[in-house]
């Protein structure tokens, strides 16, 4: 099978997020960057074993600048065959589809992986566009996939519950936790990741339909109120006249 | 015009569907012109849509429609856009809104921005703001297109009744049957999902135990609230995952969230802190959740949690 994992840059969980003095971007000064979680834990380790287990191949694809590529090889020391990384710095999701839909037009990819939404943008449509561009059926937030030939069953998160659906390849996954279990990259992946093809791809042009003006930071808290453990009628009281909740 | 997709479960209309129209009638009313909305299959309320602000209610009925594939509701609701010429399309922020946004905004070429929380402000641009950076943050964005696509954060505005029931009028838009099949849905009865819950009672390591969560159980019902959980009790197998929320579990952002025995890490807060009020019971003084709290309680959850149950009680009892 011929399997594609789009994968994308964020700053690390832990990021203490700041913007630049005019609010108009994010202050990269000490942000470490990874490989989105969703990407790599799920979707990149999934498609591995599917490879394992059937024979095929895994690529890997970002769209983004020259930096990425750190990132882009920790998924060929994971165990991607090759990576491909379309050099653009996109400014919206459509563009970011566009440029992947672009790629994978051509080249017969039995199932497109994506993560089910990236931690800085927490956008979650790149996936759906894609599928959109591709017209191909799109299977959003799976916590399990079983493959019988060219079918898969799969096990979907919805609103208090889970789905379970049955489609053949061709097709686009987002991937949500359950789907597979996090690898850890060992020294003999990340010295063979050194002779693994990076190949370069020049970007198509695309408008980009939304911007981001600016950013800002929510409101503080307000110094914690606290109660006396004894007497939980105070804090229903508060909860009921003062915040209003109950 | 402004056309709001209505989600029903059930033959009924969502929670999230009233939200959703009650932003989409403040859009229209922004942009000087007016909101409808829509509803795939049967919805026997699907009328009282009228009430929050819809001046009209289509609806769509297509065997091939009986099941969700984002593709065949893709066609649909892109084709009714097209037919009515509607300009912004408002989604809920739900797995479904949210497995059909990108494929709208692909399909009509339009710009979109996921998980909005305010109403769009339109002098020198359509501009709207979404949280990012899990909720550590707020971007404000612009949609150039002419045709913009949105989707609402649930629990972000609360319906608001504007109006009166309006008929319901049959859409007919070419609809073709997709390659999913749904073969199976589970769904947990009796409570309100975590993402549309306003209530949420949630649990965390310091229960020492499955066993113990019968206290979390009591409290959630006296409340009427959905229980959740930090991730390790998730991963133990204490509790079930669809009660795990935080950065790689699910995101809320209930009126009220009670934490008991969660020590409020990053990733944690990263899915709650969004809560309008957080109530943290810990015994530990120093723990980083008091920091996120409106309401601290640092004491021995296994006396605190079954004394705040009685004091609801009283407190139902009395009014
Ligand atoms: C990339 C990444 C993603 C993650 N995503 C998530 C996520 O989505 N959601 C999530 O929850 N975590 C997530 N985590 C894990 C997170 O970092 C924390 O480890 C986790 O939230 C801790 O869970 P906890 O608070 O239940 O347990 P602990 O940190 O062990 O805290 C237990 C707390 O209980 C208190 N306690 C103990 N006994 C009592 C008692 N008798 N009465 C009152 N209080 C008591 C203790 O003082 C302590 O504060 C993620 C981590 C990483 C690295
Ligand atoms: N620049 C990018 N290059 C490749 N894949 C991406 C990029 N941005 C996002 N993705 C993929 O799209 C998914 C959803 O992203 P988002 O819509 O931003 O939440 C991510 O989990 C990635 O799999």
């Amino acid at each position: 099978m011929k399997l594609l994992v789009c994968v994308s840059k964020t700053p690390d969980t832990t990021t203490k997020i700041k913007f630049t003095s005019d609010n108009s971007e994010l202050d990269t000064n000490g942000v470490q960057y990874i490989m989105n979680p969703y990407d790599e834990w799920y979707a990149l380790v999934r498609a591995l074993e599917l490879k394992e287990a059937q024979g095929g191949s895994v690529t890997i694809l970002n769209v983004g600048p020259a930096e990425n590529d750190t990132v882009i090889r920790k998924g060929l020391a994971i165990g991607a065959d090759e990576a491909v990384r379309i050099n653009a710095d996109p400014q919206s999701s459509l563009n970011v589809a566009k440029q992947i839909a672009e790629y994978a037009k051509g080249e017969g990819f039995d199932i497109v992986f994506f993560g089910k939404e990236t931690i800085d943008y927490n956008g979650s449509e790149v996936s759906a566009m894609v599928a959109e561009l591709l017209d191909m059926p799109f299977i959003s937030y799976a916590s399990h996939m079983e493959m019988d030939g060219n079918n898969a069953t799969i096990k979907r998160d919805i609103e208090g519950g889970v789905e379970t659906l049955s489609v053949d390849t061709p097709f686009v996954i987002s991937a949500a936790k359950g789907l597979a279990e996090q690898r850890i990259p060992n020294m003999r992946g990340i010295m063979m990741a050194k002779r693994k093809p990076l190949k370069v791809v020049p970007a198509a042009t695309f408008d980009d339909p939304v911007a981001t003006v600016s950013y800002e930071l929510p409101p503080e808290k307000g110094q914690v109120k606290l109660i006396d453990p004894e007497n939980m009628d105070e804090l229903v009281r508060l909860l009921h006249e003062e915040a209003k909740v109950i | 015009m402004v056309l709001v997709f209505a989600e029903t479960q059930k033959g009924k209309l969502k929670k999230a569907a009233f939200e959703a129209v009650t932003y989409g009638y403040r859009t229209a009313q922004a942009l000087g012109s007016e909101c409808v909305a829509l509803v795939i299959g049967a919805a026997e309320d699907a009328g009282q849509l009228g009430k929050y602000g819809a001046s009209k209610v289509y609806q769509v009925e297509d065997p091939a429609l009986e099941k969700f594939d984002s593709q065949t509701y893709t066609r649909a609701i892109a084709g009714a856009a097209k037919e009515l010429d509607a300009k912004v399309l408002v989604l809920s922020h739900s797995t479904t809104g949210k497995s059909l946004l990108g494929r709208l905004a692909a399909r009509l070429d339009a710009g979109s921005v996921p998980g909005v929380n305010a109403v769009p402000t339109t002098d020198g641009g359509f501009k709207v703001r979404k949280p990012v950076f899990s909720g550590k943050a707020i971007a404000e964005m612009e949609i150039k297109t002419d045709v913009k696509v949105l989707s609402l954060m649930g629990n972000a505005i609360q319906p608001e009744v504007v109006g009166d029931n309006v008929g319901v009028e049959a859409l007919s838009v070419p609809v073709e049957a997709g390659r999913i099949t749904v073969k199976d849905v589970e769904r947990v009865e009796g409570t309100v999902p975590l993402p549309e819950a306003e209530l949420v009672v949630s649990a965390g390591r310091g229960m020492k135990g499955p066993e113990n969560w019968g206290i979390i159980e009591e409290l959630a019902e006296v409340l009427g609230a959905t229980t959740a959980c930090s991730r390790p009790v998730a991963d133990t197998g204490w509790r079930p995952h669809h009660e795990h929320v935080g950065q790689t579990g699910i995101a809320i952002r209930p009126n009220l969230y009670i934490a008991a025995g969660i020590s409020g890490a990053i990733q944690h807060l990263a899915g709650v802190n969004n809560s309008k009020t957080i109530v943290v019971i810990n015994k530990d003084p120093d723990a980083p959740f008091f920091k996120a709290a409106d309401y601290g309680v640092v004491g021995d959850l296994f006396e605190v949690v079954p004394r705040l149950t009685e004091a609801l009680k009283k407190f139902k009892a009395e009014n």
